[in-house]
């Protein structure tokens, strides 16, 4: 893909897999594939094809269904193609005919004029446009690349940050030995989907899944560990920065509250560990995913066990006054 | 903040030998070095950051320097680029 460009072509040749994949097949119109679909919803052009162009949304992937079909079918025979003509007049990316409803020949040879492109799937109307905004959400996600690496700890996704040399690489070393998962090492791609979660994957395929540990060079973890140490893409729900330990600074030493740091305009809770010989980071990472998980739950350790202490000072007042009293 | 646009001049793009010459040569400051190319910006002291660049013969990108010795390490990154990383 041409940058920040995503044209018909390139939605033609996207690897989606099983129950995201959009079936789509070119029928005409070739010369058009390189025109850029700029925007991420789609449009039923009913009202369009019937002589209202008013307002009519033609940078969009314009879908027809069953009825549109027909429509179009009456058009042809009553032979008012002039409405179609001016329908493809416009710079529209691509027609996209649904459940395999192939349209009259006259349509594809105004397309093909036109130079606009029509597409056709077996899906109907409704499971296609779900898998495409899906596809079209990821792809107009608004994208950052990061210097951090990204593992999955007991199901959780954790953003290793932290300056470089500081040991990232090698505590996702020692995480994906104890079973846990890479999915990116060094360099990761962050897309907001949706606007409340962050999606981490690598940045490209060929480099996916490799990670450089100094003294050693480049490794291949899937070949290493097998490919349950490895998964392409994951939420991120838990940023751990480290660095050196800083004798000025104060950390944590409570955990009630907690603090977010903001990607792509999301709030991520995050925790800051520093390094010092004989702190194992790995296992502290574990725990903190562990704890995560059960704040998840809503058992919060810091906030249960003050309240504990508060109810058991509170008893203790209480006994206090009734032996004074006795 | 020292910034400069560089070619890629060797044949091969950048590599897995060129990316370790800009880490190594990265590494000898102390300054934040960031290679930008397509929108992506990524840390110059990180090889495997660097091979996701995707950095082609003839492509374009941008070194950004930031922090104390700026000026010296600007200076040595493009001067890499300009060796041709000692390739042809």
């Amino acid at each position: 893909m041409t940058k920040n460009v995503f044209t018909v072509l390139d939605l033609l040749d996207l690897d989606l897999k099983e129950h995201n994949d959009l079936n789509l097949k070119c029928l005409c119109g070739r010369s058009g594939l390189s025109s850029p679909i700029k925007e991420q919803d789609l449009n039923r052009p009913g009202l369009t094809l019937s002589g209202f162009f008013e307002g009519f949304q033609y940078s969009r992937i314009q879908i027809f269904g069953n009825g549109e079909t027909l429509f179009l079918k009456k058009l042809i025979t009553e032979n008012k193609i002039d409405t179609i003509k001016k329908f493809l007049s416009y710079e529209i990316p691509c027609c996209t005919f649904t459940s395999n409803l192939h349209p009259e020949q006259a349509f594809l040879d105004l397309a093909e004029k036109a130079g606009v492109p029509v597409l056709i799937t077996d899906l109907n109307s409704s499971e296609f446009s779900r898998r495409l905004i899906r596809a079209l959400n990821t792809i107009f996600a608004q994208k950052k690349v990061i210097h951090a690496t990204l593992v999955e700890v007991f199901g959780l996704g954790i953003l290793l940050k932290g300056a470089s040399g500081i040991g990232k690489s090698e505590t996702a070393l020692e995480l994906i030995e104890r079973g846990h998962r890479l999915i990116a090492d060094d360099a990761v791609e962050l897309s907001c989907v949706n606007g409340n979660l962050v999606i981490g994957k690598g940045v490209n395929d060929i480099a996916g899944h490799h990670m450089e540990i100094r003294g050693l060079g480049i490794l291949n973890i899937s070949n290493l560990f097998g490919v349950g140490a490895i998964r392409d893409s994951k939420q991120v729900q838990l940023v751990v920065e480290l660095e050196e330990w800083n004798s000025e600074k104060i950390y944590d030493r409570l955990g009630a509250n907690e603090t977010t740091t903001d990607f792509l305009g999301v709030g991520i809770p995050v925790i800051t560990l520093p390094i010092k010989p004989g702190r194992n980071i790995p296992i502290i990472i574990e725990t903190a995913a562990m704890n995560e998980r059960l704040k998840k739950l809503g058992y919060y350790s810091a906030r249960e066990f003050n309240q504990s202490v508060l109810k058991w000072l509170e008893g203790q007042n209480a006994r206090a006054a009734y032996y004074e009293n006795d | 903040m020292q910034t400069q646009d560089v070619t890629i001049k060797n044949r091969a793009g950048i590599h897995a030998r060129p990316a370790a010459m800009i880490v190594q040569t990265a590494n000898e400051f102390e300054c934040d070095i960031y290679l930008e190319k397509d929108g992506n910006s990524i840390n110059a002291k990180s090889i495997m950051g660097i091979i996701t660049l995707g950095a082609g013969y003839n492509s374009l990108v941008n070194v950004k320097t930031e922090g104390s010795d700026e000026d010296k390490a600007l200076e040595a990154i493009v001067k890499l680029f300009e060796n041709r990383f000692e390739e042809e």
